[in-house]
């Protein structure tokens, strides 16, 4: 029999390791998995390399995390928010490494992960700063059709922590609103993915035309209560 | 003569005056989300968000907040009726795949030629930030601009080459000013129209580039007194 429901957000989270990379989906506050973060917390691992959109807001979840000194490495679009003081200050002293990735390519190397793709010409950043490696080198570049592409390649997850809204002992899920986001397809981009929901639902009771995730691509699904969704993560500029 | 420059809602009028029935459009954040408010009555437009939402709606009415939808610059939204959500890769494959028929953006700086700086000033010191702008810049197949013309210091912000960080290379096709319309093309700039008052030779001295007329549209300009 086939039961990826967990107890407890302590048993999901059970064998992260020191290092790891953690995928976490959410934009701004819509879809980040709160619950996942602060047990990941609890659970310790450290130098984790964390994948999200943005880089934590105020004190809680991923500010939190970022806090607790457990991150060693962020992959993200946009760090700066008004109140993103724990990724500034972490970031201003050094102690934290950033991958600035724009967000479309973001999206697309998670998705070519999940997919099984080696790497992929994009057009998102050519001749921009973001076309560089981390030791400042350029990346790989190619002119298809008259049109020019940056080679960039996928980003796999140790583990993805995401937020669904329901889901079965097989691990279909659905989501809610614009707080899909990132996680269908960090989903598919990591060797564990762990769902958070706020209602378990029977073996069959979902419409099968509605399912966004298929359970294949889920490891544990654990119920958590429900809250909603709070403010956060204004922009400041763009 | 005298001339006066537009406010930003009757910036965001102009733009929305060339914004047509059926056009799939992602307005950026900051003033481009003005141009929602003045679309002309009576044609369908269905914005998209790049967290995932086609048939974006205004802002909900206070207390009726749901943070579950929100927009680029996270701010509540709505969603109207035949409106959709989907995931980030697919949001930005539509961007990238040139599905988005227009995207109007903020900017620091435009080339002549359709070069865009929006994302960095490269200050040091300062955290970078680009969240979807570059997928953006060269994701839809019209990329217009919004911006005032020059800087609070009087510099054009339209300039013969970006000394900002690019966003993108060529890619914006028009830029809309609180001054003049403009079009960016591989020859350079050419004008669209001009607020009353302003010779193209004034305008030329402001931005300090060569401005071609338009071959299709009459300019709107009185000619020099």
């Amino acid at each position: 029999m086939i039961n990826k429901i967990s107890a407890s957000v302590a048993e999901a989270l059970n064998g992260v390791r020191d290092g790891a990379t953690v995928l976490i989906g959410g934009f701004g506050t819509a879809g980040i998995p709160g619950e996942l973060i602060d047990g990941l917390i609890e659970q310790g691992a450290r130098e984790l390399t964390v994948v999200n959109n943005n880089a934590g807001n105020g004190d809680t979840g991923l500010a939190a995390l970022l806090k607790a000194g457990r991150v060693r490495k962020v992959i993200c679009s946009f760090p700066r928010q008004v109140d993103s003081q724990v990724f500034d200050a972490l970031y201003r002293s050094g102690q934290l490494e950033l991958e600035l990735v724009p967000q479309g390519n973001l999206a697309e190397r998670l998705r070519a992960a999940g997919a099984g793709i080696g790497a992929f010409f994009t057009p998102t950043g050519f001749g921009t700063e973001l076309a560089r490696n981390a030791d400042g080198s350029e990346k790989e570049t190619r002119v298809i059709n008259g049109k020019s592409y940056v080679l960039e390649y996928p980003i796999l997850g140790d583990v993805a922590l995401i937020k669904a809204e329901r889901g079965d002992r097989w691990g279909n899920l659905t989501y809610r609103k614009a707080a899909r986001n990132f996680g269908p397809v960090m989903a598919t981009a990591a060797k564990r993915t762990i769902a958070s929901v706020y209602e378990i639902a029977e073996l069959g009771s979902f419409d099968p035309e509605a399912v966004v995730t298929p359970g294949i691509h889920v490891s544990a699904v654990v119920r958590i209560p429900r809250v909603a969704t709070q403010a956060g993560g204004f922009k400041t500029a763009a | 003569m005298s001339y006066t420059r537009r406010t930003k809602d009757e910036l965001a009028r102009r733009v929305a005056q060339d914004i047509y029935d059926g056009a799939y459009v992602n307005l950026g954040i900051g003033q481009p989300t003005l141009v929602a408010n003045h679309l002309p009555p009576g044609i369908e437009v269905v914005l998209h968000s790049e967290n995932g939402i086609l048939g974006m709606g205004p802002a909900p009415a206070q207390g009726e907040e749901d943070y579950d939808i929100i927009n680029a610059g996270k701010q509540p939204v709505t969603l109207l009726p035949g409106g959709v959500y989907f995931h980030h890769a697919d949001s930005f494959a539509m961007m990238r795949g040139g599905h988005l028929d227009i995207c109007v953006l903020g900017a620091f700086q435009v080339s002549a030629t359709g070069d865009l700086a929006n994302w960095s000033t490269g200050e040091p010191g300062s955290i970078p930030a680009v969240g979807g702008a570059m997928d953006l810049a060269i994701g839809a197949k019209q990329t217009w601009v919004m911006m005032d013309l020059l800087t609070k210091k009087g510099e054009s912000k339209v300039v013969p080459q970006c000394t900002y960080p690019l966003t993108g290379i060529g890619c914006v096709k028009r830029i809309y000013s609180d001054l003049a319309t403009l079009e960016c093309t591989p020859e350079g700039l050419r004008l669209i129209d001009a607020v009353q008052g302003l010779s193209v030779d004034e305008l030329q001295r402001l931005v300090g580039l060569p401005i071609a007329p338009s071959p299709t549209a009459p300019s709107i300009l009185p000619e020099p007194q």
